[in-house]
């Protein structure tokens, strides 16, 4: 009877690690809570199930303690949930160390933690020196990094996706994530669509799904290397490289202003220059 | 007095920076070789740009040599003459436009994918 009574509990907690270990990728907090405290209520559920299983089967001593264990590390989880939720660190590692059973060890861990973020926090605490520099420094990331890790990065890196295209018949190509790319770089999709299709020297239109559908024949690659190009130009920002810039428009030529450093340069105009080039191109064969 | 006036806009001369960034400009004078894509796997590349001190037929007939392509001078409204070329020959005229002292490297632009 214990036997068959283990292997009926131990999926539901290996459940619960799942959604536990999806927990890291979401960004913001409140989400984490909520639904760890949904899982939570599901799981007790399922276990409340499984206990009236048991009891219905009359169970023996052992499988009890079994099921025991079990729900000490449910109360325990509960108990931390407040802690966890202030230390935004790997919130769903503990978790889902929490649901792998190794409850013991997670509380020393936890308690470690605890410890560390103190200390780092206040170095000073209980003594009456001054406050070095580099202690307030540290003190100001570590809360920046609490409040929005996003921002406390090193490097925030924007990462393209590589252009999707499709071939529409023999002659036309579709760049389907067209507008995604223009979402990413921030730019509009007309002056995206203009330099395209002038370095591409073809004609081309969005259609009804919002992709680019140029005449002629084009690899991935010659797309990326163009956007590169366009990225190179258009985007980056000469001092700080950052792709973090806005491009306006002020007496007839376009101007790139970073959001990061606040350097403004002149960008080539794109639209005349580049359409009048287009124009002049003869396709005489 | 006007004599004084005269001469100190003479003794700085306001469109001293201009005309250097005129020069400045004429940096701005890239050679744009591109690439247009015909029927089928052919293209045509086109050279624009080239100064118009240069005998472009001349230039022309070096390309064709060198390239063995065809080619011809169109004469464009807008922007004058342009070379034509059959094939897809952006990087053999970039290079020969350097090793021939046309036009320097980093004046040469190409575009296309």
């Amino acid at each position: 009877m214990a036997e068959e009574e283990h292997p009926e509990v131990l999926p539901e907690v290996k459940e619960e690690a799942a959604p536990g270990e999806i927990h890291p990728f979401d960004p913001t907090k409140k989400k984490k809570k909520k639904k760890v405290r949904v899982a939570e209520e599901e799981d007790l559920e399922a276990v409340d199930k499984v206990t009236e299983k048991v009891d219905s089967l009359a169970l023996t001593s052992t499988a009890g303690d079994g099921i025991d264990s079990s729900f000490a590390g449910m109360k325990k989880k509960k108990k931390k949930k407040p802690v966890e939720g202030e230390f935004e660190e790997e919130n769903g590692e503990t978790i889902a160390e929490v649901n792998g059973g190794e409850a013991a060890e997670d509380e020393d861990e936890e308690e470690e933690a605890e410890g560390i973020v103190l200390e780092a926090r206040f170095p000073w605490e209980g003594t009456d020196r001054d406050y070095k520099y580099e202690e307030l420094l540290g003190r100001v990331f570590n809360i920046l990094r609490e409040n929005n890790p996003e921002l406390a990065g090193e490097k925030r890196r924007t990462i393209m996706r590589p252009p999707q295209v499709l071939r529409e018949g023999t002659k036309k190509t579709v760049f389907v994530n067209f507008m995604d790319l223009c979402k990413t770089m921030h730019r509009q999709p007309e002056h995206v669509m203009a330099f395209l299709l002038a370095e591409l020297g073809t004609s081309g239109s969005l259609d009804g799904q919002q992709r680019l559908v140029v005449k002629g024949r084009f690899a991935p690659k010659n797309f990326e290397g163009i956007l590169r190009r366009y990225v190179n130009e258009y985007v980056m920002c000469n001092g700080c490289k950052s792709p973090d810039t806005i491009l306006s428009k002020e007496n007839r030529l376009f101007f790139l202003r970073c959001e990061q450093c606040g350097c403004s340069r002149s960008v080539a105009q794109i639209k005349a220059g580049f359409v009048a080039r287009v124009g002049r191109r003869k396709t005489t064969t | 007095m006007s004599d004084l006036d005269i001469q100190i806009p003479g003794a700085f001369d306001p469109f001293a920076e201009a005309n250097a960034e005129d020069s400045g400009a004429g940096s701005k004078d890239y050679v744009h070789v591109r690439v247009q894509q015909r029927n089928g796997r052919k293209s045509l590349t086109t050279v624009q740009g080239l100064k118009k001190e240069f005998n472009y037929n001349k230039i022309l007939k070096d390309f064709k040599k060198e390239f063995c392509c065809n080619g011809t001078v169109v004469q464009d409204p807008e922007l004058g003459q342009v070379i034509q070329l059959q094939g897809d020959q952006r990087k053999n005229v970039s290079q020969f436009l350097v090793q021939a002292g046309v036009v320097k490297k980093d004046l040469i632009k190409i575009h296309g994918f």
